[in-house]
């Protein structure tokens, strides 16, 4: 069957579009309200860690550093479940018409990220108002984001197809999100992890990307898979890269029944 | 390199194409589920919903698939849309398909009808200008500019159905693809749905038609390709094929009364009471060459003979015929003894028969009670109860549940 690539190009945004104006039915208020959740975690996580355990003291600049790395990882968790059940979710589009599957995670993931640079607008802003300094290492930001991107797309593919058997898939994700939340560095400081595990834990891409976008933000002394891992710090990108590939594969496999299957 | 020469005139070729759905015995669908039984295997059961079809259609032709329910004919429309992926055999499309199998699809209650043209239109392959340059025809089309800015939860049914179906039609495809779920709606959408797609007729463009009402198919269609159990019974013109239909239809109905006969006789067997001095054995529909069958037409002649057996010793017997429709209706009763027959001729053959020329009955199911009697005061030796029954097929179109005949004046 000839496909042509082109139309689905446009398919894949015209739900990203649909998307995004659902989520914020089509009114600037409505995109206030979806910072509420992370504001709130935000703030509440800061009131604990910055003054009933004292964390932020070690870390410079710790409100902007909490709220970038909250802001980063709400996007990993909430793309991630979203994406989960695009398939299922969209049952009766994928049982009548045909297009290529995938579109399907991938406009999602696309009016997410979407998303994810508003915000990100807003936590510049509150780091223009935290006094931080500017630095060209800013221009750095999109190549981790990038990678985040396509980390994220990748995780999201092969839950989407799997959701579609399993679907207690749900939960069990919900756990491992969590179990991530403290496995990587958001709301601790680095210099409190020992040694040792620090090396294993910076080889999350996940702890890669918010390490490094933190050190093109606020620059200064934070710890990125660089300063931990020197040249091993490429593991997460070909960790990244196998994901996605692994990803890929099954999703396409496993397409070809998602009619049937939903 | 016979491909070549036909290439640019077939729109759609279908190569053994076959399809097997596994039904697991145990449904698992959750992890905990498939991690419990691993190392158990999990048994299938396999249906064949299409088994080796082939079959190719020309362009600018409009191509008919019927079947019943169950015959595989919306798979075989899945396969052909690209939703389903043969499990053997190959698919050839040549030209844009239009995946029309259901009216608005995607679309979304929240988005104003406007919004839902472009993404409605990105779900049937168009880009968002070929959108744009139709926009103004679609909304024209669908009589909604009033309305076409208002959120489509806000629309009647009717109106959704104007807008997707003017989406569809505009959609401009090489090939369409129709379930019949399209027959759906009123009269006035269905005229305008048929004007359209004589249009397409015209234009050179290819339908491909699935419904199970023949009467549809036969209108429409050039060519028509009969399914069965998921196999290709005939393919041919739509008068043949429409026959063939039928004439299966009719079998199949006399099949699974036949095997009901078969059931209520074994049932029967062991009941029945040998202290009876007169009993009816059986129950016999014949047409007029004397030829056992359950189906009717309307005005043919129908033949009722009920055998019997009876003491040595009884010398008269009274017998009667009761017909009644499928609701319950007593339609018509008959008596030797209002009759006032000399039954001693059925005596000595052992069986009774009535003749019914040409019966004015109309389409439905009708049950026959029949009884023997010693004399008509008596109660009954015998009475058999609605448990034998025949259908009668109208071919024509009128109405009702008698015939009567009729002439219209000058």
């Amino acid at each position: 069957m000839k496909i042509n690539k082109l139309k689905y190009y446009d398919l894949t945004r015209e739900l990203a579009i649909t998307g995004f104006k659902m989520k914020y039915q089509g009114s600037f208020f409505g995109y206030l309200w979806s910072l509420m959740k992370p504001l709130f975690l935000f703030l509440i996580l800061y009131i604990v860690f910055n003054n009933v355990f004292k964390l932020g003291s070690t870390i410079p600049y710790y409100a902007v550093y909490l709220l970038l790395g909250i802001t980063l990882f709400q996007f990993f968790v909430e793309t991630t479940s979203m994406c989960m059940g695009s398939i299922v979710g969209n049952g009766d589009l994928i049982r009548k018409v045909y297009f290529p599957r995938i579109i399907m995670p991938i406009a999602i993931s696309l009016t997410s990220f979407a998303t994810l640079i508003l915000n990100l607008v807003v936590v510049a802003g509150f780091a223009m108002f935290s006094k931080v300094p500017f630095t060209f290492n800013i221009f750095i930001l999109p190549l981790y984001l990038v990678e985040f991107y396509i980390f994220t797309i990748s995780v999201s593919l092969f839950l989407a197809a799997i959701f579609v058997k399993f679907r207690d898939i749900g939960p069990i994700w919900e756990v491992i999100a969590q179990g991530l939340f403290y496995a990587t560095p958001i709301l601790y400081p680095t210099s409190l992890v020992p040694t040792r595990f620090l090396k294993i834990l910076m080889l999350s891409p996940l702890a890669q990307v918010i390490q490094g976008a933190r050190s093109t933000i606020i620059s200064g002394n934070i710890t990125t898979s660089w300063s931990v891992l020197g040249w091993y710090s490429v593991i997460p990108f070909i960790l990244v890269i196998t994901i996605l590939g692994i990803s890929y594969m099954v999703f396409q496999k496993m397409a070809a029944k998602f009619a049937e299957e939903v | 390199m016979k491909k070549n020469i036909d290439k640019s005139e077939v729109a759609i070729r279908v190569e053994n194409v076959s399809k097997i759905f596994s039904i697991p015995h145990e449904k698992r669908n959750n992890l905990k589920g498939a991690a419990i039984n691993m190392f158990k295997k999990n048994s299938y059961e396999t249906f064949k919903a299409l088994k080796d079809v082939s079959f190719e259609i020309k362009k600018g032709e409009f191509f008919g698939i019927i079947g019943r329910n169950g015959s595989g004919k919306s798979t075989l429309l899945k396969i052909l849309a690209g939703i389903y992926v043969p499990t053997t055999g190959k698919v050839e499309i040549h030209g844009k398909l239009s995946p029309f199998l259901e009216l608005g699809v995607g679309f979304n209650p929240e988005l104003t009808g406007r919004e839902n043209l472009f993404l409605g239109g990105a779900i049937l392959g168009l880009t968002r200008q070929e959108v744009a340059d139709k926009f103004d025809k679609i909304v024209r089309f669908s009589e909604l500019e009033e309305f076409i800015d208002m959120k489509l939860k806000n629309y009647s049914s009717g109106m959704q159905v104007r807008l997707a179906f003017s989406l569809a039609i505009n959609a401009h495809a090489e090939i369409l693809l129709m379930d019949e779920v399209l027959a759906v709606g009123d009269t006035n959408f269905q005229s305008k749905c048929i004007d359209e797609f004589n249009k397409y007729k015209e234009q050179g463009k290819t339908v491909v038609l699935v419904s199970h009402d023949i009467n549809t198919v036969q209108k429409h269609c050039d060519r028509v390709m009969l399914l069965r159990n998921g196999k290709v019974m005939k393919i041919g013109r739509a008068e043949e094929v429409a026959n063939k239909y039928s004439q299966d239809n009719i079998k199949d109905e006399e099949n699974r009364i036949y095997s009901e006969d078969l059931k209520k006789a074994d049932s029967n067997s062991d009941k029945k009471k040998p202290t009876k001095k007169a009993s009816i054995t059986k129950v016999q529909f014949l047409d007029k060459a004397e030829k056992p069958k359950n189906i009717f037409k309307t005005g043919e002649n129908l033949k009722v003979r009920v055998y019997f057996k009876k003491d040595k010793n009884i010398s008269n017997l009274e017998f009667g015929v009761a017909i009644y429709n499928s609701e319950g209706n007593y339609i018509f009763g008959i008596h030797t003894s209002f009759d006032k027959i000399d039954t001693s001729v059925y005596l000595r053959k052992g069986y009774f028969q009535v003749e019914y020329d040409g019966i004015p009955l109309r389409t439905n199911s009708y049950y026959v009670k029949v009884g023997i009697w010693g004399s008509k005061k008596e109660m009954p030796l015998d009475l058999l109860e609605k448990s034998n029954f025949f259908k009668v097929v109208s071919v024509d179109r009128n109405q009702g549940i008698i015939n009567i005949d009729y002439r219209w004046g000058k």
